[in-house]
């Protein structure tokens, strides 16, 4: 990478300015089209055959009754989805996952697809596949799924990570443990020990448009895909993989996105919907119901974790330690593992250890969910630290403002941090007027910190220059969350011209070369740094091109506010040449001008963030009101700042959901019984006050601008910070997530009858 | 000669140790002699392992080099959302 990403501290005309966003007025009148809105001329309807039940051995699927409806034109189970993953376990567990080959694993499995004329005769086929099942015990409890008496999953899966291999196959995939020091000596010092366990239930990522795609496969082998995603390119991998292709006779098109949060992270129907169109020889459209999203894609884990934490009368923490169980699913993962690097991240410890464990379960196979496992284990721990510091009779701001961590420290799962913003955000908190506002009855304030990692990757973007000297900046990473705005305004910034004059696409992955996922917070990131790169390339065309012009050297001509300059005294008469006058004589002086870029970002830098807010709770019916909130985030450099503001209001909305509603709901006989959003009930507006923010702006000093990830981090401390005040507004340490009013109002009654 | 961290289960590999010393100027050597010192690792190293060099987490740029008295620490590849 010829490229150098560090931090040069420059003066801004662009970036941190707030234009409009350029997909707003095709999203707001209907014209931009989402993974639904594509059709293709003859289009067959795919629909999917799935499990009723949550464990079961496939014995037999007998097609040939749908086979011969009329108007079917194919019919695929995992038969025609053969293994082609070559020992590869994670893309097996994600071909399993599309279709169900041995064995059913949780309600909602994929069995069997069709692709017919339409839907009502593809419904219609669905019934006649028969699939003889032998059903099996289950398992949807994770702290039930570790027991020695449980239902075993997967009996090939024995325990990675033990001192001593296990000799008995478990529904526990692997241990990790982190930290570093001596807890048993650090607990030795504490005057005050909390410790308490918690549970999280499992929640979707709840993004309002579910999975969608078309798929056509020619007679030549070659394939189009056009797919709601986070990720084509990786898309384009999964399925070529999957399907025995070559990526590059696979184009992948990414639609808009209604939502992603990690949930659009691997494929689900799309090798489905490509099976269909093959067996078929006509495009074939796949669309998700609700019921099939919440049942089949995504979620996160269930956990139940416990804490411990010691300190000092002076309110030093000696030693902390955590025990972490987290879902997988019915494939292995490694969520608790992430929980038990972020479990303690916020804070500088002498003594710490955390142990986690992945743990199947008969649900569907846990997705990545916005800084996936890291807002439970903060739930538990920032709901320990908030109470030892009451214990101790300090404020729970100057506790965590005492014990938090900074450049120098060893951070707990490792490394020792370079320059970090968790402090800063703890003062501007401690600082803000919210902390000052006054509560009324039954209120109560809490507040959390947070810690995300971020990262960055492989990412390539192209920038033509028209010869009317607008500019077509072409990326490859999905915009999730306005990025086409930031890297339009990052490309106008070094450039030099006005944002106006840049149009940025996502384009299709036979057009740019490979882009990872926009996962991790990377999407600005990782594109800002190639929109430099590929900036910066152009500029060296342009300025080779004014040279030409103006028949002097190279050396001579240099780059400033969108015009190249002739410099020195012998050139006082020539005028400036603008970027456009450049572009206008592109034909006469070597071509089209563009600027390539291909890197790996990397140095993302890790995020934190610190969350207030009040809740009023009703003591006869347990419901609850977010009467305010407030959250404080470091963005290193904020590059559109009305989107990072929307990125952290919409991680907190959707952290009060996950907080107070949200939840899977399982019966005895292992189905999901809230498969829609009646019962799986997410925050909506008038649920929610206007959630305030604060960006601090702590430069990354890997990025040029010094812009960090923004998009992930918001969502770790809303589930602690809404614990604490629900806690601090009851009078009782609320322990389980979602803090529905039932589960409020038994853990009042139980306070009360104790 | 760098000295190199481990994480806990990559630590079990290498024979229960936590630290290992490794002659290498970049990530891509390092993982190199990783892999012929404990072949253990290999299965690791294909499924991903990033490297924090002082403190900044590198996942992809194996070219990046591993500055005398730094500390290395390695780490498992994280999944993001």
């Amino acid at each position: 990478m010829n490229f150098d990403p560090r931090y040069s501290g420059r003066n801004f005309t662009s970036v941190g300015t707030r234009p409009i966003r350029p997909d707003g007025v095709d999203k707001v009148t209907g014209r931009a089209r989402y993974g639904a809105d594509f059709n293709m001329a003859g289009q067959l309807v795919g629909r999917v055959l799935r499990s009723p039940h949550a464990h079961a051995t496939i014995r037999k699927i007998d097609t040939s009754k749908a086979e011969k409806l009329n108007g079917v034109k194919a019919v695929i189970t995992a038969a025609d989805l053969p293994d082609l993953t070559d020992g590869d376990a994670a893309m097996y567990d994600i071909l399993d996952n599309c279709m169900a080959r041995k064995k059913a694993l949780y309600d909602g499995h994929a069995v069997a697809a069709v692709a017919a004329v339409d839907a009502r005769t593809a419904r219609q086929a669905l019934k006649l596949i028969e699939v003889d099942y032998e059903v099996l015990p289950h398992v949807t409890d994770v702290d039930e799924a570790m027991k020695h008496t449980a239902p075993l999953l997967n009996d090939a899966i024995f325990t990675e990570g033990l001192e001593e291999k296990p000799v008995r196959p478990s529904n526990v995939t692997k241990r990790t443990q982190f930290g570093h020091g001596d807890v048993h000596e650090g607990f030795g010092q504490a005057d005050y020990v909390v410790e308490r366990s918690f549970k999280t239930e499992q929640t979707h990522q709840g993004y309002i448009e579910p999975h969608a795609c078309v798929a056509s496969v020619s007679a030549d082998g070659t394939a189009d895909l056009w797919v709601c995603t986070q990720g084509h390119f990786v898309y384009r991998q999964h399925c070529a993989q999957l399907l025995g292709m070559e990526a590059s006779k696979l184009r992948v098109t990414s639609s808009e996105i209604g939502g992603g949060f990690g949930g659009k992270t691997h494929v689900w129907a799309e090798p489905v919907a490509l099976a269909l169109s093959r067996k078929a020889g006509r495009p074939v459209k796949l669309v998700m119901t609700r019921d099939e999203v919440f049942r089949a894609s995504g979620p996160t884990s269930a956990t139940s974790i416990d804490v411990r934490i010691g300190a000092r009368k002076d309110g030093t923490i000696t030693a902390a330690e955590a025990t972490l169980r987290y879902s997988c699913g019915p494939y292995a993962g490694m969520w608790a593992e992430i929980g038990a690097m972020t479990a303690f991240a916020c804070y500088r410890l002498e003594n710490v250890r955390t142990v986690g464990y992945e743990v199947l379960v008969s649900r569907p196979k846990t997705a990545a969910y916005r800084a996936p496992s890291a807002p439970m284990a903060a739930f538990a721990v920032e709901s320990a630290v908030d109470e030892l510091a009451k214990e101790i009779g300090m404020d729970p701001v100057e506790f965590r403002i005492k014990n938090a961590a900074q450049e120098g420290t060893r951070s707990s799962y490792g490394p020792v941090y370079g320059p970090i913003g968790i402090g800063p955000t703890l003062e501007a908190a401690k600082n803000h007027p919210h902390m000052k506002a006054p509560l009324g009855k039954n209120q109560g304030r809490g507040m959390a910190c947070g810690f995300w990692f971020n990262f960055g990757g492989q990412t390539c973007t192209d920038l033509n220059i028209g010869m009317d000297g607008s500019v077509s900046l072409a990326v490859g990473t999905v915009d999730v969350g306005g990025s086409r705005a930031s890297l339009s305004l990052v490309a106008a910034e070094e450039l030099g011209i006005a944002y106006e004059q840049v149009k940025a696409v996502v384009a299709d992955t036979s057009s740019l070369g490979y882009n990872d996922m926009t996962d991790g917070s990377r999407g600005t990131f990782s594109s800002s740094m190639a929109t430099i790169s590929a900036a910066r390339n152009a500029i060296k065309i342009l300025r080779e091109r004014a040279a030409q012009m103006w028949d002097i050297p190279l050396d001579d001509v240099v780059w400033e506010k969108g015009h190249a300059i002739a410099k020195g005294e012998k050139y006082g008469n020539l005028a400036a040449l603008s970027l456009r006058e450049i572009a206008a004589a592109s034909g006469k002086t070597g071509g089209p001008i563009a600027g390539h870029s291909e890197l790996v970002a990397d140095g993302a830098g890790v995020s934190f963030a610190t969350h207030v807010c009040d809740i009023e709770v009703d003591p006869e019916t347990g419901a609850t009101r977010v009467l305010r909130y407030t959250v404080v985030q470091d963005a290193g450099k904020a590059v559109h700042p009305t989107y990072v503001e929307g990125q952290y209001q919409g991680g907190a909305a959707q952290g009060i959901g996950w907080a107070l509603n949200e939840e899977y709901i399982y019966g005895k006989d292992g189905r999901l019984q809230n498969p829609g959003f009646l019962d799986y009930r997410i925050p909506v507006c008038s649920d929610l006050p206007m959630i305030d923010t604060q960006i601090l702006e702590i430069p990354n000093p890997n990025h040029p601008y010094g812009v960090r990830g923004v998009g992930e981090t918001s969502i770790v401390p809303p589930l602690a910070a809404i614990a604490n005040a629900v806690s601090n507004a009851a009078g009782v340490r609320m322990t389980h997530i979602p803090m529905s009013p039932p589960r409020i109002l038994a853990a009042i009654e139980a306070e009360r009858g104790g | 000669m760098v000295e190199v961290t481990l994480w806990g289960s990559l630590g079990a590999i290498a024979g229960g140790k936590s630290k290992v010393e490794i002659e290498a100027k970049d990530i891509r050597e390092l993982f190199r002699k990783l892999a012929e010192q404990y072949p253990g690792f290999e299965p690791y190293i294909d499924r991903g392992i990033a490297v924090a060099i002082d403190g900044t987490i590198y996942r992809d740029t194996w070219s990046k080099e591993l500055p005398q008295g730094a500390e290395i620490f390695l780490l498992p590849r994280l999944a993001g959302g």
